[in-house]
Order: C-alpha cells, then sequence, then structure tokens
C-alpha cells in the first residue's frame, strides 16, 4: 500500500524551473532515497513535501490524504516530520526540552493550565517527560538530557533532530543528508541507527544522501534526481548500475 | 525530586526579602521619603522589565513600543477610575482598574501584533517605535467629558465636547491629561503585582506554550516543522507581555494625581530604558530583569551626591556590568574563584 504518491510535482522560481514532474509512490515500511548532483533539487522537493514551499503543479497524497499546499504545521500533523541539511536545533533549549517541543502536538493542555499549574499540566508533563526520555535512550542520548542542544557534539546533535522529529509521531520521516560531516564510522552507526527506527517504529523514510555506502547500504529503492528531473528511478543496485546515473552523477 | 531552591524560587524569595527589608526601613524611620517615592515607580519598572522580557528575551522579538502599552493600561484604568469615582470602595475599584487596564493593554497587544509580528528584526523594532509614539500622540490630543447624556469625545478643545455646563465633567483635558486621581497605589500592592507578574512570566516559560514560544525564538522553521502555529504563539506572547504592561500603567497612574503622556515617561526615551533594564539582566534571564530594573532605578538616586558625575558613573556601571557578565575571561574568572557558589551543572562527556 502506498503511503506517499506523488504525482507531477513541480515548482518554478521565476524562469527557473527547480523541479519539474516528479512522481514517486513509496510504500508504507519502504526505506526511500533520493540522490543526484548538487542543485538538482533534492531539498526543494523536501520543502515542497513539508509545505515550506507551495508547489506550481502536482499532488501529493499521504496516507489518502491530500496534503498539497498546506501549511507547514499543518502538514506535520498530518505526519510529515523531516530533519535539516544544515542542523537546526533550538539551540537554547536543554536536550529533553528539544523532544519535549516535538511532542507539542501529542501532549496538549491549555496556557491557562500551564500558567496555574492545573492537573492536566502535571499529567502531561509527566507523560512527555516519559515519552522523551524512552525517544532519548533510543539514540543514547539519556545522558546528556539536561545540556543545552547547542552544547552536544555534531553527531549528537545529527541524532537529536532525528529523535525530536519522531517526537511528532509521523507517518513519513525525510532524513536531508544525515551523513554529512560524519566520519566512516559515525556512517555506520548511523545507517544501523536508521534501520534500528525503521524496524520499531514501523516508520517510512525518505532520506536525501551522497555518500554511496550509505544508500547502497539500507535503501530499498531511489530516485536519482538531475536537473531537477527524474533520471532514474527503481531497486537500488539496478538504479546504480545504470549507465545514465554513472555519467550524470556516479562518475566512471 | 523536587528542588526548593531552583531560580525560579530564588527570584520570589529576593522579592520578598527585599519587601521586608524595606518595611522594617520604613517603620523604623530609616527611608528617606525620596526612597519612599521610588517604592512604588520600582516596582512599575520591575512589572515592564520582566514583561518587556517575554517579547524580547522569550520570544526573541525586538520590540520598541511598551511604553505605548503602559500608556494605554494608564489612560484606562484612570478613566475607569474618574468615570466611577466615590461610588465604589477604593480598593475594590482599584482591583477593577488593573484588570480593565490589563484587558485594554492586551486587546491593543493584539491589534498592533497582527501587522506587526509579520515582521523581522530590525524592521518589527522600527514599527513598534512608531506604534508606541502614536499611541502616546493621539492620547496627548485626546479631550473626554461624561454628562448625563453619556460620554462626549472630541480631539480640538475642551469647549468642543459640547458638555451639559451642570452635570458635565471632563476627564481627559487633552495634552494636560487626567488630573485628581485618587492615589491607591503603595509598595505592598507593587510588590504583590510584582509577584503575580514573575508568577504568570516564571510558569508560562516553564510550559509547553513557553517551550513553543522558546522553539519559534531558537529556529523558526524547525518550529514550524514539528508543528507549532508560530502566528499564535508570537501573538499570545506579545499579548500577554502587552497585558503586564498594562497592569504596571495602571499602577504608576494611580501613584500620582495627575497623569499626562509625556515624551519622559511614556515615549520612547522610556521604552529604550526597559529595554536597558532587559538587556543588562540578561535576554529571557527573568531574575535579572527584576536585579537590573532595581538597581538601575536606585543607582542614580544613590549617586545624587555626586552631582555632574553620576551619569559618568551610571555609564560605567552599564559598561562593567556587560563585561562581567558577558566576557568569557570573566566568565572563567567567576567560575574559578566563585564556582563553589553555583551548583555544578552536568558537562558533555
Amino acid at each position: 500500500m502506498a503511503l506517499l504518491e506523488v504525482t507531477g510535482l513541480g515548482i518554478s522560481f521565476g524562469g527557473l524551473r527547480a523541479v519539474d514532474d516528479f512522481n514517486v509512490i513509496i510504500k508504507k515500511g519502504q526505506l526511500y532515497g533520493l540522490i543526484g548532483p548538487n542543485g538538482a533539487g533534492k531539498t526543494t522537493i523536501f520543502n515542497l513535501l513539508t509545505g515550506v514551499y507551495k508547489p506550481t503543479d502536482g499532488h501529493i497524497i499521504l496516507d489518502g490524504e491530500n496534503i498539497t499546499g498546506k501549511k507547514t504545521a499543518d502538514i506535520c500533523k498530518a505526519g510529515v516530520a523531516r530533519t535539516f541539511q544544515n542542523i537546526r536545533l533550538f539551540s537554547e533549549l536543554s536536550v529533553l526540552d528539544n523532544v519535549k517541543a516535538g511532542l507539542h502536538n501529542e501532549f496538549k493542555y491549555s496556557t491557562f493550565a500551564g500558567i496555574f499549574r492545573l492537573p492536566s499540566y502535571f499529567k502531561n508533563e509527566k507523560s512527555m517527560n516519559e515519552k522523551a526520555h524512552e525517544l532519548l535512550k533510543v539514540f543514547e542520548l539519556d545522558e546528556e538530557a539536561d545540556v543545552l542542544a547547542s552544547n552536544l557534539p555534531y553527531g549528537k546533535q545529527r541524532k537529536l533532530e532525528i529523535a525530536r522529529a519522531l517526537a511528532t509521531d509521523p507517518k513519513l520521516l525525510l532524513l536531508d543528508e544525515p551523513a554529512a560531516g560524519m566520519n566512516p564510522n559515525e556512517t555506520a552507526e548511523l545507517m544501523d541507527t536508521i534501520k534500528f527506527v525503521r524496524d520499531t517504529f514501523d516508520m517510512t523514510i525518505l532520506l536525501i544522501e551522497h555518500d554511496m555506502r550509505l544508500v547502497s547500504g539500507i535503501c530499498e529503492r531511489l530516485t536519482v534526481l538531475n536537473f531537477g528531473q527524474i533520471l532514474a528511478q527503481g531497486d537500488t543496485a539496478k538504479v546504480l548500475n545504470d549507465p545514465k546515473v554513472i555519467t550524470a552523477y556516479l562518475g566512471e | 525530586m523536587k528542588k526548593i531552591f531552583t531560580k525560579d524560587n530564588s527570584t520570589y524569595i529576593i522579592v520578598i526579602l527585599a519587601y521586608i527589608l524595606v518595611e522594617v526601613l520604613i517603620n523604623t524611620g530609616h527611608l528617606s521619603s525620596l526612597m519612599k517615592g521610588l517604592l512604588v515607580p520600582l516596582c512599575v519598572y520591575v512589572i515592564l522589565a520582566v514583561s518587556l522580557n517575554l517579547t524580547v528575551g522569550i520570544l526573541g522579538e525586538l520590540s520598541l513600543g511598551h511604553a505605548g502599552f503602559m500608556c494605554v493600561g494608564a489612560f484606562s484604568g484612570a478613566i475607569f477610575t474618574q468615570i466611577i469615582g466615590d461610588s465604589m470602595n477604593g480598593g475594590l475599584r482599584f482591583f477593577i482598574a488593573i484588570i480593565i487596564g490589563a484587558v485594554v493593554a492586551a486587546i491593543f497587544g493584539i491589534i498592533i501584533g497582527i501587522p506587526v509580528l509579520r515582521l523581522k528584526g530590525d524592521y518589527l523594532a522600527i514599527v513598534t517605535l512608531a506604534f508606541g509614539e502614536i499611541i502616546k500622540n493621539i492620547i496627548n490630543i485626546l479631550y473626554l467629558g461624561v454628562d448625563d447624556n453619556g460620554f462626549h469625545l472630541s480631539t480640538q478643545n475642551a469647549a468642543a465636547l459640547g458638555l451639559d455646563p451642570d452635570s458635565g465633567r471632563i476627564i481627559i483635558k487633552g495634552a494636560q491629561g487626567i488630573s485628581g486621581t485618587p492615589t491607591n497605589s503603595n509598595f505592598t500592592i507593587g510588590v504583590i503585582l510584582v509577584l503575580i507578574t514573575l508568577f504568570v512570566t516564571l510558569n508560562l516559560i516553564h510550559s509547553r506554550t513557553g517551550r513553543a514560544i522558546m522553539s519559534i525564538r531558537d529556529n523558526r522553521i524547525a518550529a514550524e516543522s514539528i508543528g507549532i502555529n508560530i502566528t499564535k504563539y508570537k501573538l499570545l506572547a506579545f499579548t500577554i507581555s502587552a497585558a503586564f504592561a498594562g497592569i504596571a500603567g495602571v499602577l504608576y497612574a494611580h501613584n500620582l494625581s495627575s497623569l499626562t503622556a509625556l515624551p519622559k515617561n511614556f515615549g520612547y526615551n522610556m521604552s529604550i530604558m526597559i529595554l536597558v533594564f532587559v538587556v543588562l539582566g540578561g535576554m529571557g534571564n527573568i531574575r535579572g530583569s527584576v536585579i537590573a530594573a532595581v538597581v538601575l532605578t536606585l543607582l542614580p538616586e544613590l549617586l545624587r551626591g555626586l552631582n555632574e558625575y553620576r551619569m559618568l558613573i551610571y555609564s560605567i556601571v552599564l559598561i562593567a556590568v556587560m563585561i562581567i557578565s558577558w566576557s568569557p575571561t570573566a566568565k572563567a574568572f567567576r567560575e574559578r574563584y566563585f564556582g563553589f557558589l553555583f551548583k555544578k551543572k552536568k558537562g558533555v562527556s
């Protein structure tokens, strides 16, 4: 069953056609890769999927619900969470509070209850803390729960961003270059984490990545993008051996 | 594992201890009349500094129109007191005036916040500055009177109100403002209002709403991506901030018998002064705002004996505090010699 169905997606910035006729079908539980040279429009597609940009054409259907052109916050509520290419954490909040901010829409109580410390405040804060610690444990961050997010080492910041995205209880997780700036050991560890997240949370993941070892190691299907258009699409092994892909992106 | 001596609780304790100290000084006759006159303005400034910190430090938007909201609160509260007059018990009337001041300032906060909060950074600062001045200047040309037929409003002069000569009474007399407001404010009420402001602000910050507001400050795009409604929380923080400025205004208006909208009390200078309290106390640091407001209000008075060197020392203190609180060398120095005073924070491995 298709979780995400994108048809004819396109966007123009003035005269520039950044993404043109992008189609993809991602099945539930799939690990899907989006690769291509710099400036091919990969991050633009993420921004279209999460409502940062409004698409000029096309439709995005998530789990049967049309989310085309909705606001970012509403798309998040519909079940799409993401991480960013350049890490965007809440730097002045603690690690725990970063994750609790992600739980914003799951455990609700009113501002009034928050100010006057009504029972709903204590009840929800308690469940929030439990859930947040659970998530932090998965990413081995529970030791650093009280540390400011900006004081975390780089690799852990990447992990925290994934934890925060998962806190919103998404159906689809978008990872924008999760291995950027990581050494081979960290990348190998990250591959395990991504697989683990997919298996434990029963998550569907779409990721952008330049590290071919990671892509060939964990992605089941791939789409290769070049100049805003689909160059190749299909099973990972087949796509990576496609002569067109080798010429345009991978190199001989 | 509840800690009693948290940073929040220490803020309340500092305020209460200061109150007890001042009361003891008053009762033993050790406080000059000049200082006694400063007590209510001190509370006003503390409330203003704490409430502005909510916009500047917690929401992260620079607002230079805070005195405008104080002005709205002051006048709406004073108008209510004038209209009711002696037909109501003074304490109850003052209580209602405070609520009216807060509500009217909050409404202005929403009205101004909706267009203004679309802007960012310097643009937002300039537009809030303009709104603050507009509010002050409109009140300066306003004439309001009441008689048996109801309210009369004019922007020309008192005669244009066309009041009934027998029952007519002028409430706002243009640039002369409102006079004859009963002085209901006193230090005890001021401190209670300070504590209420602290209670609401601190609890707000440490709740789901506060986290949402601070996440917008730290990264707007990421906040949106985790499903936080940016517009709603920005407006909420701005409105609560305006409401407390309104409360400070009512307290101010009922401290003096005559209330005029001068550049000195509701103008641009006032907004900047509150901002200085906030910046000096540390953005986002509520306890710092309280201390900075008190110290910087008392300092010019305590240095009065030094005559012309007064402002010189004032500015040197400002610079010294900025260096001591922010410079990395000074921070390292503090940690080395006074580190035992602070609880050890868990470091990064």
